[in-house]
């Protein structure tokens, strides 16, 4: 069989500029019809929403609420990969900021983001990352009102780097703070600790075997507005991220100036997430998590504050974990289900894994 | 997976056998648990919390993190700087202090420093990049020295060449020969580390426990094994005996795993080796043999001479050796943190320091 023959096309037949690259080219980050057009098709077509369509270089923020304060919280979001069980970082970015600003007792109702891309990052997973930060700011009720987009030269950054800086606000009489736990007060959280820091270390590649665990990222807005709405005492509210259930702990002990005491069996560990630290010397107290916050209150309130994050969606668990004892320096004493006590610190620095 | 059977956790289980041990004991003994994970155990568990008070726990130089000699540490400092290098380790390896800098520190310079979880990790990292040298540092007790030797064996039938170790490994026995033997010892009594003997078996204490007039005790690592441990240790130092019993059965046989000595038999030969803290034990290390000498990163790399200097507060030796405990010395949670750890005992998590920085330190 003969080929097909090729036309051979003569005159005036300038090669056209490749539009639909599969990955991020330094082209898009000129400010000119490329940046447009990755805007246009990956973010605006995700999150369009009547103040972010005015594409004007800022954003009005129409609100201006009597007896309400605002709250701002900013964070970047560096997670390698972008990709593990139960989450990506475009959910994470969210959630992260959302959770800090629900964290002052505020209602989070806008972001806004910087994202950072490497040249050669495929727009395929851009836009996966993009739809699931669509999803949690849908999830969460807040809206991105305003965004960038800058590239970098390839191994200048590292894929993509996301910040978001969120907006909310709370009303101006609540006293919500690490500095307000107040001895007999008693200390809840609300779900089960280390799923995120297993499904990361998992996705690294640094287990060595499937455990099973997938991240627990998740908005906790609604949660702190039910406890909110019902009226609690609320005195401190933290979520126990990087450094995890301990070192927040110990941060609160020390902003307050109590003692906290811990009992060791009523912390909620699910069980894969205690046999991977078991086998790898890991201990599920330091571990990071996304969507797990911790509530300290009069005692008098731990009933009721218990049925309603219970009745939310991401505090099923939660679970009567201690209280405050009188003032102090601030440590964090953990009872053992052998009576004994020991005294939990402060991560050190990168939480390391025993060698046997 | 292996399942841990949660009775071995079980809190009014252990208290019995505590409440035994009061029974028992009539006047004051030390003991020595040698492996630093029973120490991280003790401390996590507030285990000590519960013993009589004419019971004493001493804390033995089983963290082999902590034991890895001064010297070790700068070659590796030095290996893992070298441009073409991939180094590789345990995690705990990366921030124990050499003279000066650390293997984070050597990482943020920009040298390719990556935790593995097991040496097998190694050959898989040499094997995607040829034309890099993979070091490993080979760090550990018996336990970590089978799998060392089948990454070696691997390695040299499938004539992987970019892969070497810088050997550091210890051996438990010449330690306790060393404690035993110096005039300072007060350890009248051992639990044997559960894990080293699942590996070597108990017959190489049984002529310890002889020459020494002690009681050795095979000890596992749960709350009821330590307990268990403890009570027999304290029985035979009550009824006057010496003998080395087994509180591990579970695990542990008199002749332990013959494939795993085998392998290690293979590869490895006993050699002098430093301490750090110590000093030089006869015969306490595993070195290549002759016919896997080429596997020694010691031999590829030209490195050069530092001098050698601990910082002149911490009394690591002490505290490896029993003489001293954590609380006795004065840099302890001063100048001496695990953010700041001065001696190699406060980086390790299995190291006594950072096992009572972090679970004992009540008094603050």
């Amino acid at each position: 069989m003969t080929q097909p023959e090729i036309p051979i096309l003569e005159g005036s037949n300038c090669p056209l500029p490749i539009k639909n690259r599969g990955a991020i080219v330094l082209g898009h980050g000129s400010g000119g019809q490329m940046t447009h057009d990755l805007i246009r098709e990956v973010f605006q077509s995700r999150l369009s929403n009547t103040i972010l369509n005015t594409a004007n270089d800022a954003a009005n923020i129409p609100e201006a609420l009597p007896g309400k304060r605002l709250v701002v919280s900013t964070d970047a979001h560096i997670v390698s990969p972008l990709f593990f069980a139960g989450g990506d970082i475009g959910r994470l970015a969210v959630c992260g900021t959302v959770n800090d600003v629900a964290m002052l007792g505020a209602d989070p109702r806008y972001l806004t983001a910087t994202f950072i891309l490497e040249e050669g990052f495929s727009i395929h997973e851009l836009e996966l990352i993009v739809d699931s930060f669509a999803n949690a700011c849908l999830e969460a009720g807040v809206e991105l009102i305003a965004a960038d987009t800058k590239v970098t030269e390839k191994g200048k950054s590292d894929k993509l780097f996301i910040s978001t800086t969120g907006f909310g606000w709370a009303d101006s009489r609540l006293q919500i703070g690490g500095e307000q736990a107040k001895p007999g007060d008693a200390v809840i959280i609300s779900g089960p600790l280390g799923n995120h820091g297993i499904a990361v270390a998992e996705a690294r590649g640094n287990l060595g075997f499937s455990s099973q665990v997938r991240s627990d990222i998740a908005p906790l807005n609604q949660m702190v507005k039910a406890l909110l709405d019902a009226h609690l005492d609320v005195h401190v509210l933290r979520d126990p991220t990087r450094g995890g259930l301990a070192t927040t702990l110990v941060e609160i002990a020390r902003q307050s100036r109590v003692n906290i005491e811990l009992d060791e069996e009523s912390i909620p560990i699910d069980k894969p997430v205690r046999k991977t630290c078991e086998l790898l010397g890991l201990d599920p107290l330091y571990l990071a998590n996304e969507g797990k916050l911790i509530l300290i209150l009069p005692a008098d309130q731990a009933e009721e504050a218990l049925h309603i994050m219970r009745s939310t969606r991401y505090g099923e668990q939660a679970h009567l974990i201690g209280q405050v004892l009188g003032s102090s320096r601030g440590q964090v004493l953990l009872k053992t289900p052998f009576g004994t006590t020991r005294v939990l610190e402060m991560l050190a620095g990168e939480m390391l894994p025993r060698i046997c | 997976m292996t399942e841990t059977p949660t009775n071995l956790r079980d809190a009014s289980l252990t208290k019995a056998i505590m409440a035994e041990i009061r029974r028992v004991t009539t006047q004051a003994w030390n003991i020595m648990e040698i492996c630093g994970g029973q120490t991280h155990a003790i401390m996590q568990f507030g285990l000590d919390q519960l013993l009589p008070p004419e019971i004493t726990l001493i804390h033995g130089p089983g963290c082999p993190v902590c034991v890895t000699s001064l010297q070790a540490i700068e070659q590796g400092l030095q290996i893992a700087s070298h441009p073409n290098v991939i180094f590789t380790t345990f995690g705990d390896m990366l921030r124990v202090p050499g003279n000066q800098a650390d293997l984070f520190g050597a990482r943020s310079q920009g040298a390719d420093v990556r935790v593995v979880y097991s040496p097998l990790d190694s050959l898989k990292i040499a094997k995607a990049n040829p034309n890099k040298q993979v070091v490993f540092f080979a760090i550990g007790f018996e336990t970590t020295a089978p799998t060392i030797a089948s990454t070696i064996l691997t390695a040299s039938k499938s004539g992987i060449n970019n892969f070497s170790i810088l050997p550091a490994n210890v051996l438990v026995p010449p330690a306790i020969r060393a404690i035993l033997s110096n005039p300072a010892n007060r350890v009248q009594g051992f639990l044997a580390a559960g894990h080293v003997c699942a590996v070597m078996g108990y017959h190489e204490y049984l002529p310890i426990a002889e020459q020494y007039q002690i009681p050795i005790v095979v000890t596992g690592f749960e709350p009821v094994d330590l307990a268990m441990g403890i009570l027999m240790t304290v029985q035979q130092l009550e009824a006057g005996q010496h003998e080395v019993s087994n509180a591990y059965p579970r695990f542990v046989t008199l002749e332990g795993n013959l494939v795993a000595q085998e392998m290690i038999a293979q590869v490895f030969e006993p050699v002098d080796r430093q301490w750090r803290g110590i000093g030089t034990i006869p015969l306490s290390g595993l070195g290549l043999r002759r016919e896997f000498a080429s596997f020694n990163a010691l031999s590829r790399f030209e490195l050069a001479k530092t001098p050698l200097s601990e910082s002149p507060l911490c009394i690591a030796g002490k505290v490896l050796s029993g003489v001293a405990k954590p609380l006795d010395c004065p840099a302890f949670g001063n100048e001496c943190t695990p953010s700041h750890p001065l001696g190699a005992p406060m980086v390790s998590s299995e190291g006594a320091c950072a096992a009572y920085y972090r679970y004992h330190r009540t008094s603050a």
